[in-house]
Protein backbone atom coordinates (compact mmCIF):
# COMPACT_ATOMS: atom_id res chain seq x y z
CA UNK A 1 0.00 0.00 0.00
CA UNK A 2 1.30 3.50 -0.92
CA UNK A 3 2.04 6.10 1.80
CA UNK A 4 -1.25 7.79 0.30
CA UNK A 5 -3.12 4.65 0.98
CA UNK A 6 -1.43 4.23 4.75
CA UNK A 7 -2.54 7.95 5.77
CA UNK A 8 -5.97 7.99 4.44
CA UNK A 9 -6.91 4.45 5.82
CA UNK A 10 -5.47 5.32 9.18
CA UNK A 11 -7.54 8.63 9.46
CA UNK A 12 -10.35 6.67 8.02
CA UNK A 13 -10.52 3.85 10.34
CA UNK A 14 -9.50 6.67 13.57
CA UNK A 15 -12.57 8.76 12.52
CA UNK A 16 -14.81 5.60 12.49
CA UNK A 17 -13.71 4.38 15.18
CA UNK A 18 -14.32 7.69 17.16
CA UNK A 19 -17.73 8.09 15.94
CA UNK A 20 -18.58 4.46 16.91
CA UNK A 21 -17.23 4.80 20.09
CA UNK A 22 -19.09 8.27 20.52
CA UNK A 23 -22.54 6.77 19.91
CA UNK A 24 -22.36 4.60 22.30
CA UNK A 25 -20.05 5.81 25.11
CA UNK A 26 -21.46 9.17 26.44
CA UNK A 27 -18.28 10.97 27.53
CA UNK A 28 -18.86 14.74 26.84
CA UNK A 29 -15.47 15.04 24.71
CA UNK A 30 -16.27 11.91 22.69
CA UNK A 31 -19.92 13.23 21.88
CA UNK A 32 -18.08 16.74 20.47
CA UNK A 33 -15.97 15.12 18.47
CA UNK A 34 -18.45 12.55 17.17
CA UNK A 35 -21.05 15.99 16.24
CA UNK A 36 -18.27 17.61 14.51
CA UNK A 37 -17.08 14.74 12.71
CA UNK A 38 -20.49 13.99 11.18
CA UNK A 39 -20.83 17.96 10.36
CA UNK A 40 -17.80 17.87 8.63
CA UNK A 41 -19.09 14.51 6.56
CA UNK A 42 -22.58 16.46 5.66
CA UNK A 43 -20.59 19.75 4.35
CA UNK A 44 -18.28 17.23 2.24
CA UNK A 45 -21.46 14.83 0.89
CA UNK A 46 -23.01 18.60 0.27
CA UNK A 47 -20.03 19.77 -1.97
CA UNK A 48 -19.99 16.14 -3.20
CA UNK A 49 -23.16 16.32 -4.53
CA UNK A 50 -22.04 19.49 -6.50
CA UNK A 51 -18.98 17.64 -7.84
CA UNK A 52 -21.12 15.07 -9.07
CA UNK A 53 -23.86 17.63 -11.66
CA UNK A 54 -20.43 18.66 -13.10
CA UNK A 55 -20.03 14.64 -13.35
CA UNK A 56 -23.64 14.82 -14.86
CA UNK A 57 -23.16 18.23 -17.13
CA UNK A 58 -19.79 16.39 -18.72
CA UNK A 59 -21.50 13.02 -20.06
CA UNK A 60 -24.26 14.90 -21.40
CA UNK A 61 -21.66 17.24 -22.64
CA UNK A 62 -19.80 14.72 -24.56
CA UNK A 63 -22.94 13.35 -25.88
CA UNK A 64 -23.19 16.49 -27.31
CA UNK A 65 -20.15 17.01 -28.83
CA UNK A 66 -19.82 13.97 -30.13
CA UNK A 67 -23.53 14.19 -31.76
CA UNK A 68 -24.23 10.78 -30.25
CA UNK A 69 -28.26 9.86 -31.00
CA UNK A 70 -30.10 11.60 -28.50
CA UNK A 71 -27.56 14.47 -28.45
CA UNK A 72 -30.72 17.14 -28.60
CA UNK A 73 -32.21 15.51 -25.31
CA UNK A 74 -28.71 16.02 -23.17
CA UNK A 75 -28.82 19.28 -24.83
CA UNK A 76 -32.49 20.55 -23.13
CA UNK A 77 -31.57 18.36 -20.02
CA UNK A 78 -27.74 20.58 -19.93
CA UNK A 79 -30.09 24.19 -20.75
CA UNK A 80 -33.11 23.00 -18.23
CA UNK A 81 -30.52 22.09 -15.59
CA UNK A 82 -28.10 25.36 -15.82
CA UNK A 83 -31.54 27.65 -16.42
CA UNK A 84 -32.46 26.22 -12.83
CA UNK A 85 -29.54 26.56 -11.05
CA UNK A 86 -29.18 29.98 -12.53
CA UNK A 87 -32.50 31.01 -11.03
CA UNK A 88 -32.03 29.20 -7.84
CA UNK A 89 -29.32 31.14 -6.94
CA UNK A 90 -30.69 34.35 -8.12
CA UNK A 91 -34.30 34.03 -6.71
CA UNK A 92 -33.47 31.12 -3.69
CA UNK A 93 -34.90 27.79 -3.86
CA UNK A 94 -37.87 28.95 -1.69
CA UNK A 95 -39.48 31.67 -4.07
CA UNK A 96 -42.57 30.42 -5.94
CA UNK A 97 -40.75 30.25 -9.00
CA UNK A 98 -38.89 27.64 -8.15
CA UNK A 99 -41.90 25.72 -6.78
CA UNK A 100 -43.46 26.37 -9.74
CA UNK A 101 -40.61 24.26 -11.78
CA UNK A 102 -40.15 21.51 -9.42
CA UNK A 103 -44.40 21.47 -9.36
CA UNK A 104 -44.75 21.86 -12.84
CA UNK A 105 -41.99 19.96 -14.89
CA UNK A 106 -40.44 17.21 -11.58
CA UNK A 107 -43.52 16.00 -10.47
CA UNK A 108 -45.81 15.10 -13.30
CA UNK A 109 -42.86 13.56 -14.95
CA UNK A 110 -41.79 11.56 -11.82
CA UNK A 111 -45.96 10.44 -11.45
CA UNK A 112 -45.86 9.53 -14.72
CA UNK A 113 -42.42 7.02 -14.49
CA UNK A 114 -44.39 5.84 -11.45
CA UNK A 115 -47.78 5.02 -12.82
CA UNK A 116 -44.98 3.24 -15.90
CA UNK A 117 -44.53 0.93 -12.51
CA UNK A 118 -47.94 -0.35 -12.88
CA UNK A 119 -47.66 -1.80 -16.36
CA UNK A 120 -43.92 -3.11 -15.77
CA UNK A 121 -44.94 -4.95 -12.60
CA UNK A 122 -48.26 -6.71 -14.20
CA UNK A 123 -46.12 -7.67 -16.78
CA UNK A 124 -42.87 -9.09 -14.38
CA UNK A 125 -45.64 -11.13 -12.71
CA UNK A 126 -46.78 -12.60 -15.51
CA UNK A 127 -43.03 -12.97 -16.62
CA UNK A 128 -42.16 -14.94 -13.28
CA UNK A 129 -43.65 -17.97 -13.80
CA UNK A 130 -42.33 -18.34 -17.00
CA UNK A 131 -38.61 -17.50 -15.96
CA UNK A 132 -39.03 -19.30 -12.47
CA UNK A 133 -41.69 -22.27 -12.29
CA UNK A 134 -41.27 -23.16 -9.26
CA UNK A 135 -43.35 -23.49 -5.55
CA UNK A 136 -42.22 -20.16 -4.36
CA UNK A 137 -43.37 -18.31 -6.96
CA UNK A 138 -46.53 -19.87 -7.25
CA UNK A 139 -47.16 -18.50 -3.05
CA UNK A 140 -45.65 -15.54 -4.33
CA UNK A 141 -48.25 -14.99 -7.08
CA UNK A 142 -51.21 -16.13 -5.08
CA UNK A 143 -50.21 -14.07 -2.28
CA UNK A 144 -49.84 -11.12 -4.39
CA UNK A 145 -53.92 -11.69 -5.55
CA UNK A 146 -55.28 -12.34 -2.07
CA UNK A 147 -53.67 -9.23 -0.79
CA UNK A 148 -54.91 -7.26 -3.93
CA UNK A 149 -58.27 -8.62 -3.81
CA UNK A 150 -58.75 -7.73 -0.23
CA UNK A 151 -57.48 -4.15 -0.34
CA UNK A 152 -59.54 -3.20 -3.45
CA UNK A 153 -63.10 -3.68 -3.49
CA UNK A 154 -64.22 -4.75 -7.00
CA UNK A 155 -67.40 -2.94 -8.63
CA UNK A 156 -70.67 -4.39 -7.94
CA UNK A 157 -69.38 -6.77 -5.17
CA UNK A 158 -67.31 -4.20 -2.83
CA UNK A 159 -65.09 -6.18 -0.56
CA UNK A 160 -64.83 -10.20 -0.43
CA UNK A 161 -66.02 -11.13 2.78
CA UNK A 162 -63.45 -13.81 3.99
CA UNK A 163 -60.45 -12.74 2.25
CA UNK A 164 -60.68 -8.83 3.31
CA UNK A 165 -62.01 -9.49 6.76
CA UNK A 166 -59.42 -12.89 7.52
CA UNK A 167 -57.25 -13.31 4.87
CA UNK A 168 -55.54 -10.51 4.02
CA UNK A 169 -55.04 -9.35 7.41
CA UNK A 170 -53.54 -12.46 8.47
CA UNK A 171 -50.83 -12.32 5.54
CA UNK A 172 -50.34 -8.68 6.22
CA UNK A 173 -49.79 -8.69 9.55
CA UNK A 174 -48.49 -11.95 11.08
CA UNK A 175 -46.83 -13.97 7.92
CA UNK A 176 -45.27 -10.79 6.27
CA UNK A 177 -44.66 -9.12 9.31
CA UNK A 178 -42.99 -11.75 10.73
CA UNK A 179 -40.97 -12.62 7.24
CA UNK A 180 -39.91 -8.69 6.79
CA UNK A 181 -38.60 -8.69 10.44
CA UNK A 182 -36.46 -11.81 9.89
CA UNK A 183 -35.23 -9.99 6.55
CA UNK A 184 -34.38 -6.60 8.21
CA UNK A 185 -32.49 -8.71 10.67
CA UNK A 186 -30.24 -10.71 8.67
CA UNK A 187 -29.69 -6.99 6.43
CA UNK A 188 -28.76 -5.15 9.66
CA UNK A 189 -26.22 -8.06 10.83
CA UNK A 190 -25.24 -7.49 7.26
CA UNK A 191 -24.67 -3.62 7.44
CA UNK A 192 -23.10 -4.67 10.81
CA UNK A 193 -20.33 -6.72 9.11
CA UNK A 194 -20.37 -4.32 6.03
CA UNK A 195 -19.52 -1.48 8.81
CA UNK A 196 -16.98 -3.71 10.64
CA UNK A 197 -14.99 -4.67 7.49
CA UNK A 198 -14.36 -0.55 6.42
CA UNK A 199 -12.87 -0.38 10.62
CA UNK A 200 -10.72 -2.84 10.31
CA UNK A 201 -9.33 -1.55 6.66
CA UNK A 202 -10.10 -4.78 4.79
CA UNK A 203 -12.67 -2.55 2.55
CA UNK A 204 -11.20 0.76 1.43
CA UNK A 205 -14.00 2.23 -0.33
CA UNK A 206 -11.76 6.17 -0.39
CA UNK A 207 -8.90 5.32 -2.09
CA UNK A 208 -6.89 2.69 -3.43
CA UNK A 209 -8.89 -0.34 -1.87
CA UNK B 1 -25.29 4.08 29.13
CA UNK B 2 -28.22 2.38 29.61
CA UNK B 3 -28.69 -1.64 29.15
CA UNK B 4 -29.65 -1.11 25.45
CA UNK B 5 -26.82 0.29 24.67
CA UNK B 6 -24.82 -1.30 26.32
CA UNK B 7 -25.80 -4.64 24.80
CA UNK B 8 -25.39 -2.69 21.18
CA UNK B 9 -21.87 -2.16 22.51
CA UNK B 10 -21.21 -5.52 23.06
CA UNK B 11 -22.82 -7.09 20.28
CA UNK B 12 -20.84 -4.59 18.00
CA UNK B 13 -17.19 -5.39 20.41
CA UNK B 14 -18.06 -9.31 20.01
CA UNK B 15 -18.57 -9.45 16.50
CA UNK B 16 -15.33 -7.30 15.85
CA UNK B 17 -13.15 -10.01 17.82
CA UNK B 18 -14.65 -12.70 16.47
CA UNK B 19 -14.45 -11.36 13.25
CA UNK B 20 -10.27 -10.38 13.76
CA UNK B 21 -9.86 -13.95 14.98
CA UNK B 22 -11.11 -15.79 12.42
CA UNK B 23 -9.46 -13.46 9.51
CA UNK B 24 -6.50 -14.24 11.33
CA UNK B 25 -7.05 -18.25 11.51
CA UNK B 26 -8.09 -18.49 8.40
CA UNK B 27 -5.99 -16.49 6.61
CA UNK B 28 -4.06 -19.09 4.45
CA UNK B 29 -7.69 -21.90 3.61
CA UNK B 30 -9.58 -21.14 0.33
CA UNK B 31 -12.95 -20.49 1.90
CA UNK B 32 -16.24 -22.39 1.20
CA UNK B 33 -19.43 -20.78 0.54
CA UNK B 34 -22.91 -22.00 -0.09
CA UNK B 35 -23.70 -22.06 -3.64
CA UNK B 36 -26.11 -19.29 -4.68
CA UNK B 37 -26.94 -19.78 -8.59
CA UNK B 38 -27.04 -16.15 -9.32
CA UNK B 39 -23.61 -15.76 -8.50
CA UNK B 40 -22.31 -18.58 -10.56
CA UNK B 41 -24.13 -17.20 -13.30
CA UNK B 42 -22.64 -13.59 -12.99
CA UNK B 43 -19.46 -15.01 -12.51
CA UNK B 44 -19.97 -16.47 -16.40
CA UNK B 45 -21.43 -13.09 -17.32
CA UNK B 46 -18.45 -11.22 -16.21
CA UNK B 47 -16.36 -13.85 -18.42
CA UNK B 48 -18.22 -13.42 -21.09
CA UNK B 49 -18.57 -9.77 -21.05
CA UNK B 50 -14.26 -9.83 -21.51
CA UNK B 51 -14.28 -12.17 -24.41
CA UNK B 52 -17.04 -10.18 -26.06
CA UNK B 53 -15.61 -7.08 -25.37
CA UNK B 54 -18.84 -5.90 -24.06
CA UNK B 55 -19.49 -3.58 -20.86
CA UNK B 56 -21.14 -4.66 -17.68
CA UNK B 57 -23.02 -2.00 -16.09
CA UNK B 58 -22.93 -1.65 -12.04
CA UNK B 59 -25.78 0.37 -10.41
CA UNK B 60 -25.43 1.48 -6.92
CA UNK B 61 -28.52 3.03 -6.21
CA UNK B 62 -29.61 5.99 -5.31
CA UNK B 63 -28.79 5.70 -1.05
CA UNK B 64 -26.03 7.84 0.43
CA UNK B 65 -23.13 7.19 2.52
CA UNK B 66 -24.23 9.37 5.37
CA UNK B 67 -27.81 8.06 5.42
CA UNK B 68 -28.62 4.62 7.32
CA UNK B 69 -28.33 3.24 3.94
CA UNK B 70 -24.47 3.52 3.64
CA UNK B 71 -23.85 -0.22 4.61
CA UNK B 72 -25.81 -0.98 1.08
CA UNK B 73 -23.79 1.28 -0.68
CA UNK B 74 -20.41 0.30 0.42
CA UNK B 75 -21.60 -3.49 -0.35
CA UNK B 76 -22.26 -2.28 -3.89
CA UNK B 77 -18.68 -0.51 -4.16
CA UNK B 78 -16.95 -2.85 -3.05
CA UNK B 79 -18.57 -4.94 -5.90
CA UNK B 80 -18.02 -2.50 -8.21
CA UNK B 81 -14.04 -2.31 -7.18
CA UNK B 82 -14.57 -6.39 -7.92
CA UNK B 83 -15.76 -6.56 -10.87
CA UNK B 84 -13.25 -4.12 -12.04
CA UNK B 85 -10.17 -6.06 -11.34
CA UNK B 86 -11.82 -9.17 -12.81
CA UNK B 87 -12.47 -7.67 -15.88
CA UNK B 88 -9.31 -5.37 -15.79
CA UNK B 89 -8.53 -7.92 -19.26
CA UNK B 90 -11.44 -6.74 -21.19
CA UNK B 91 -11.47 -3.63 -24.07
CA UNK B 92 -13.84 -1.54 -22.04
CA UNK B 93 -14.17 -1.36 -18.54
CA UNK B 94 -17.73 -1.10 -16.88
CA UNK B 95 -20.01 1.47 -16.21
CA UNK B 96 -21.28 2.45 -12.68
CA UNK B 97 -24.09 4.72 -12.19
CA UNK B 98 -25.33 6.35 -8.90
CA UNK B 99 -28.13 8.63 -7.57
CA UNK B 100 -25.68 10.20 -4.61
CA UNK B 101 -22.67 12.80 -6.00
CA UNK B 102 -20.38 10.89 -2.94
CA UNK B 103 -21.42 7.53 -3.99
CA UNK B 104 -20.23 8.81 -7.92
CA UNK B 105 -17.08 10.09 -6.72
CA UNK B 106 -15.85 6.67 -5.02
CA UNK B 107 -17.56 4.50 -7.54
CA UNK B 108 -14.98 6.75 -9.98
CA UNK B 109 -12.14 6.40 -7.71
CA UNK B 110 -13.02 2.11 -7.69
CA UNK B 111 -12.71 1.80 -11.07
CA UNK B 112 -9.50 3.81 -11.11
CA UNK B 113 -7.56 1.84 -8.48
CA UNK B 114 -8.74 -1.42 -9.78
CA UNK B 115 -5.46 -2.38 -11.97
CA UNK B 116 -3.30 -1.25 -14.61
CA UNK B 117 -6.06 -1.85 -17.38
CA UNK B 118 -8.96 -0.09 -16.26
CA UNK B 119 -5.94 2.59 -14.82
CA UNK B 120 -5.85 3.73 -18.80
CA UNK B 121 -9.41 4.28 -18.94
CA UNK B 122 -9.58 5.51 -15.45
CA UNK B 123 -9.57 9.58 -16.55
CA UNK B 124 -12.38 9.35 -18.10
CA UNK B 125 -15.50 10.91 -16.25
CA UNK B 126 -17.60 9.02 -17.96
CA UNK B 127 -17.26 5.98 -16.43
CA UNK B 128 -19.05 6.50 -13.39
CA UNK B 129 -21.83 8.78 -13.41
CA UNK B 130 -23.60 10.19 -11.36
CA UNK B 131 -27.51 9.83 -13.08
CA UNK B 132 -29.87 11.44 -10.94
CA UNK B 133 -30.49 12.70 -7.22
CA UNK B 134 -34.50 11.84 -7.14
CA UNK B 135 -35.53 7.68 -7.16
CA UNK B 136 -36.90 8.35 -10.74
CA UNK B 137 -34.79 10.86 -12.32
CA UNK B 138 -32.34 8.08 -10.97
CA UNK B 139 -34.18 5.57 -12.87
CA UNK B 140 -34.59 7.82 -15.96
CA UNK B 141 -30.79 8.12 -16.19
CA UNK B 142 -29.46 4.69 -15.91
CA UNK B 143 -32.09 3.69 -18.30
CA UNK B 144 -30.05 5.56 -21.20
CA UNK B 145 -26.67 4.39 -19.78
CA UNK B 146 -28.01 0.56 -20.08
CA UNK B 147 -29.45 1.12 -23.52
CA UNK B 148 -26.57 3.02 -24.88
CA UNK B 149 -23.42 1.53 -23.86
CA UNK B 150 -23.63 -2.19 -25.10
CA UNK B 151 -24.46 -3.51 -21.70
CA UNK B 152 -24.13 -7.43 -21.43
CA UNK B 153 -24.98 -7.56 -18.01
CA UNK B 154 -26.55 -5.10 -15.19
CA UNK B 155 -25.54 -5.47 -11.73
CA UNK B 156 -27.77 -3.25 -9.76
CA UNK B 157 -26.54 -3.39 -5.85
CA UNK B 158 -27.37 -0.82 -3.71
CA UNK B 159 -29.92 1.33 -2.15
CA UNK B 160 -33.06 1.03 -4.59
CA UNK B 161 -37.01 1.76 -4.06
CA UNK B 162 -39.93 0.44 -6.85
CA UNK B 163 -38.28 2.40 -9.31
CA UNK B 164 -35.77 -0.37 -9.51
CA UNK B 165 -38.09 -2.43 -11.73
CA UNK B 166 -38.22 -0.07 -14.40
CA UNK B 167 -34.40 -0.92 -14.49
CA UNK B 168 -35.15 -4.91 -14.69
CA UNK B 169 -37.60 -4.21 -17.12
CA UNK B 170 -34.87 -2.45 -19.10
CA UNK B 171 -32.66 -5.32 -18.88
CA UNK B 172 -34.68 -7.90 -20.15
CA UNK B 173 -36.00 -5.77 -23.41
CA UNK B 174 -32.15 -5.15 -23.99
CA UNK B 175 -31.35 -9.06 -23.78
CA UNK B 176 -29.10 -8.01 -20.71
CA UNK B 177 -28.62 -10.46 -18.19
CA UNK B 178 -29.47 -8.63 -14.57
CA UNK B 179 -28.09 -9.53 -10.94
CA UNK B 180 -30.15 -7.34 -8.30
CA UNK B 181 -30.10 -6.79 -4.72
CA UNK B 182 -31.49 -3.95 -2.55
CA UNK B 183 -31.49 -3.23 1.22
CA UNK B 184 -35.43 -2.04 1.11
CA UNK B 185 -37.41 -4.41 1.72
CA UNK B 186 -40.46 -3.59 -1.00
CA UNK B 187 -37.55 -3.25 -3.61
CA UNK B 188 -37.06 -7.22 -2.98
CA UNK B 189 -40.21 -7.97 -3.30
CA UNK B 190 -40.36 -6.31 -6.82
CA UNK B 191 -36.80 -7.45 -7.17
CA UNK B 192 -38.30 -11.09 -7.25
CA UNK B 193 -40.60 -10.93 -8.89
CA UNK B 194 -38.75 -8.84 -12.16
CA UNK B 195 -34.92 -9.21 -12.05
CA UNK B 196 -33.25 -12.53 -13.58
CA UNK B 197 -31.20 -13.28 -10.50
CA UNK B 198 -32.39 -11.51 -6.74
CA UNK B 199 -30.14 -11.22 -3.95
CA UNK B 200 -32.89 -11.60 -0.95
CA UNK B 201 -31.46 -9.77 2.63
CA UNK B 202 -28.24 -10.05 3.87
CA UNK B 203 -26.89 -12.08 0.49
CA UNK B 204 -26.38 -8.34 -0.48
CA UNK B 205 -23.83 -7.63 1.70
CA UNK B 206 -22.32 -11.36 0.65
CA UNK B 207 -22.01 -10.33 -2.84
CA UNK B 208 -18.01 -8.99 -2.58
CA UNK B 209 -16.81 -12.06 -0.92
CA UNK B 210 -18.52 -14.48 -3.81
CA UNK B 211 -16.97 -12.80 -6.46
CA UNK B 212 -13.50 -12.21 -5.03
CA UNK B 213 -13.01 -13.43 -1.36
CA UNK B 214 -10.02 -12.23 0.86
CA UNK B 215 -9.91 -13.84 4.88
CA UNK B 216 -12.09 -11.04 6.13
CA UNK B 217 -15.12 -11.36 4.09
CA UNK B 218 -15.25 -15.35 4.52
CA UNK B 219 -14.88 -14.18 8.43
CA UNK B 220 -17.51 -11.61 8.34
CA UNK B 221 -19.95 -13.77 6.50
CA UNK B 222 -19.20 -16.70 9.38
CA UNK B 223 -19.60 -14.16 11.86
CA UNK B 224 -22.87 -13.01 10.30
CA UNK B 225 -24.51 -16.62 10.22
CA UNK B 226 -23.20 -17.05 13.97
CA UNK B 227 -24.84 -13.71 14.85
CA UNK B 228 -27.91 -14.73 13.04
CA UNK B 229 -28.20 -18.24 15.01
CA UNK B 230 -27.74 -16.09 18.45
CA UNK B 231 -30.33 -13.65 17.64
CA UNK B 232 -32.94 -16.67 16.51
CA UNK B 233 -32.11 -18.26 20.16
CA UNK B 234 -32.09 -14.71 21.89
CA UNK B 235 -36.03 -14.67 20.18
CA UNK B 236 -36.96 -18.44 21.35
CA UNK B 237 -35.66 -17.67 24.55
CA UNK B 238 -37.56 -14.67 24.48
CA UNK B 239 -40.89 -16.16 23.66
CA UNK B 240 -40.42 -18.79 25.96
CA UNK B 241 -40.10 -16.92 28.99
CA UNK B 242 -42.91 -14.53 27.47
CA UNK B 243 -45.13 -18.01 27.02
CA UNK B 244 -43.88 -19.19 30.83
CA UNK B 245 -45.17 -15.28 32.19
CA UNK B 246 -41.23 -14.36 33.39
CA UNK B 247 -41.31 -11.39 31.16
Amino acid sequence: MKLKGLFSTAIAIATGLIVLVGYFVELPLLVNLRITILNWAIILAALALFIGLFNLLAVHADKVRSKKKGGFYSLILILAMLVTLALGLWLRPDHSLMAMIFNAFQLPVEASLMAMLVVTLTYASIRLLRRRSNLISVIFLVTALLILLGSAPLPFIGSLPIVSDMIRPFIAQVLAAAGARGILIGVALGALTTGLRVLFGAERPYGGM
Amino acid sequence: MNWIGLTGFGFVILSAILMASLAFLRRKSTPVFREIPAFARLRKAIGLAVEEGSRLHISLGRGGLTTPQSAAELAGLEMLHRVAELTSASDRPPVATSGDGAVAILSQDALKASDQAVLSSGDDVTAARLTGLTPFSYAAGTLLVMREEEVSANILIGNFGVEVALLTDAAERENSSSLAASDNLPAQAILYASAQDALIGEELFAAGAYVKARPFHSASLIVQDSLRWLVVIAILVGAILKLAGLL
